[in-house]
């Protein structure tokens, strides 16, 4: 299935603190997550998330394994997060609460449209198409149920 | 032939592997989004709890209601459901887990990134989040990719005042932040011969701010003799050749004291440096260096002196408390004018406890310096104990004299 959205650019080594920092965490209500993400890094990110696909630099979601990051980018709207590289404790997160994650080296400007499509293996912007770095089995398997929590009541 | 983490993980580096989990722990912060992904995927079933463990530490004692809240519910289903619980005030959940709960060849996994402390025993341990840990709480097991290997070999003794800390720095300046993602780290050669148990937690400790999966050490004789004070006896490893993706060579006698300058781990400079640069705080605690051994160095430091600068010092656990009263460690650290704080991770993660006002500047012997972790708009170097020391008696970061 092919899915789009508007690019959201940052830069690399975004850790985790930047996406939703330590003194918002104590909560299970994910509204206050998404209403103050990325705000460390930049306040103005927030409104521009719904239906969007963050293009980040290296090393996206380093840091802390707080699974806060994953769900606040995913219940902020945004539709996939594509990075040359993933800290690997977010990578896991991301993928079992059912956030898209896209390996590759994108280069594209601010609200340039992105397209992607998990199946066929690739992800377009500003005319050119790259081939993604596949999930393995097991993670496509998770994210076809829509997160680990899913893949396990399925499993039942 | 194959690394500590193939041997241990059961698999060639590249491969996925299912494996059963020895230990699987969560601390306060993590353990309440664990708890609601368990109970959401709607099974009453709960593994082995024997292996399980929660642990509170990141806010200890609550700062508010709704965090005493959060605490209490998971204290409730810790207690009903016979896992081993630690609470308020016990300690720093890897710090706990090193006092003797981690064993060579297990397979130890955390709900936070920290984790890859305890490779320090010869163990595959390393952090995920909350999800992964609700799987493994209902499964017992969980997947890995088992990890290539960066080897990182280590000759010579530390000269100076430079100590576990300021070789982590090094290591991670030279890999960078992302410099061994998705792979592990194992530290061998004859340098790691001098080095203490809690020098190389302090070395696993910081592997994860390189991406590394994990930090490794085979166990030895020093590993041995540790966790027999700890009460259990276990065999040494024995390293076979194996290949590394990428290997690093570093002579701890050409180490020096370094700092952390904000907001990267992997941006060091040379203590003299940046010597003079004036601070509002020092703290002394942490996963990385809240131990005993880091506590007794302190205060060999400011002993008779007094501090220049508020100092707040976090024991990591009530072992490491225990022992700083009973050797009179404590009374110098309060004599020197320092404020003692609950055992678990102080103001590390900017939720409570010490943490900074806006344009404040802080001297931490912790293992991020992350942009406003500790408190927005403020300003964080990551140092060694004796360079905390130091610089806690002057007010301003100061290059440690020779030991």
């Amino acid at each position: 299935m092919t899915s789009k959205g508007p690019a959201v650019c940052v830069g690399p080594d975004i850790d985790t603190d930047l996406v939703i920092a330590g003194r918002y965490l104590r909560t299970k209500d994910h509204s206050v997550w998404v209403e103050h993400v990325f705000e460390d890094l930049d306040p103005s990110l927030a409104p521009l998330l719904e239906g969007s696909v963050i293009v980040a630099g290296k090393n996206f979601g380093c840091g802390s394994s707080r699974e806060q990051a994953a769900v606040a980018i995913r219940e902020a709207g945004v539709v996939a997060v594509v990075a040359p590289s993933f800290a690997r404790i977010f990578f896991r997160n991301a993928i079992n609460v059912g956030l898209p994650l896209i390996e590759c080296d994108l280069t594209c400007t601010e609200g340039c449209l992105v397209t992607f499509d998990l199946s066929e293996g690739w992800v377009e912007a500003e005319g050119k198409r790259h081939s993604i770095h596949p999930l393995s089995p097991r993670m496509q398997a998770i994210l076809s149920a829509g997160g680990l929590v899913e893949y396990w009541r399925n499993q039942r | 032939m194959a690394t500590l983490s193939e041997r241990i993980l059961g698999g060639n580096a590249g491969e996925y592997v299912d494996r059963k989990v020895d230990r699987a722990y969560v601390h306060d912060g993590t353990g309440v989004l664990t708890l609601e992904a368990w109970k959401r995927i709607g099974s009453e079933r709960l593994t082995d709890t024997t292996r399980l463990s929660m642990l509170f530490d990141h806010i200890v004692p609550a700062n508010n209601s709704t965090t005493a809240t959060l605490q209490h519910e998971l204290r409730e289903f810790a207690r009903g459901s016979f896992m081993h619980f630690s609470d308020v005030g016990c300690g720093i959940c890897h710090q706990i887990m090193s006092e003797g709960l981690v064993l060579p060849g297990e397979v130890v996994v955390g709900a936070d990134s920290h984790s890859c402390t305890l490779g320090a025993f010869g163990a595959f341990s390393t952090g995920v989040g909350a999800t992964d840990m609700a799987a493994i709480w209902l499964t017992g097991e969980t997947w890995f990719r088992v990890p290539e290997t960066i080897g990182i070999h280590l000759s010579g003794k530390f000269s100076g005042a430079a100590e576990a800390k300021d070789l982590a720095l090094t290591y991670v300046s030279r890999l960078g932040m992302d410099g061994a993602t998705y792979k592990a780290l194992e530290f061998t050669g004859d340098g790691v011969l001098g080095l203490s148990m809690d020098d190389r937690l302090v070395l696993s400790n910081l592997s994860v701010e390189t991406g590394a999966k994990a930090g490794l050490f085979y166990a030895d004789d020093v590993t041995v003799q540790y966790l027999a004070r700890a009460g259990q006896m276990v065999q040494p490893q024995v390293p076979e050749p194996c290949s590394y993706a990428q290997e690093l060579t570093i002579d701890l006698s050409e180490i020096v004291p370094l700092v952390a300058v904000p907001h990267r781990v992997d941006t060091v400079k040379p203590v003299r440096e940046i010597a003079g640069l004036p601070l509002d705080q020092v703290f002394v605690g942490t996963c990385t260096n809240g131990r005993y051994s880091d506590l007794a160095r302190f205060a060999r430091i400011v002993k008779g002196k007094s501090v220049a600068v508020r100092t707040i010092v976090v024991p990591a656990s009530k072992a490491v408390l225990a022992e700083a009263i009973r050797t009179g460690v404590l009374t110098d650290l309060v004599d020197a004018g320092c404020t003692i704080g609950t055992p678990g991770c102080g103001p590390c993660l900017g939720a409570h406890s010490g943490v900074l006002g806006e344009g404040e500047v802080c001297l931490s012997t912790a293992n991020r310096n992350f942009k406003n972790r500790m408190g927005v708009g403020a300003a964080i170097y990551l140092g060694s104990v004796a360079t905390a020391a130091a610089s806690a008696l002057e007010g301003e970061i100061t290059e440690p004299e020779v030991n």
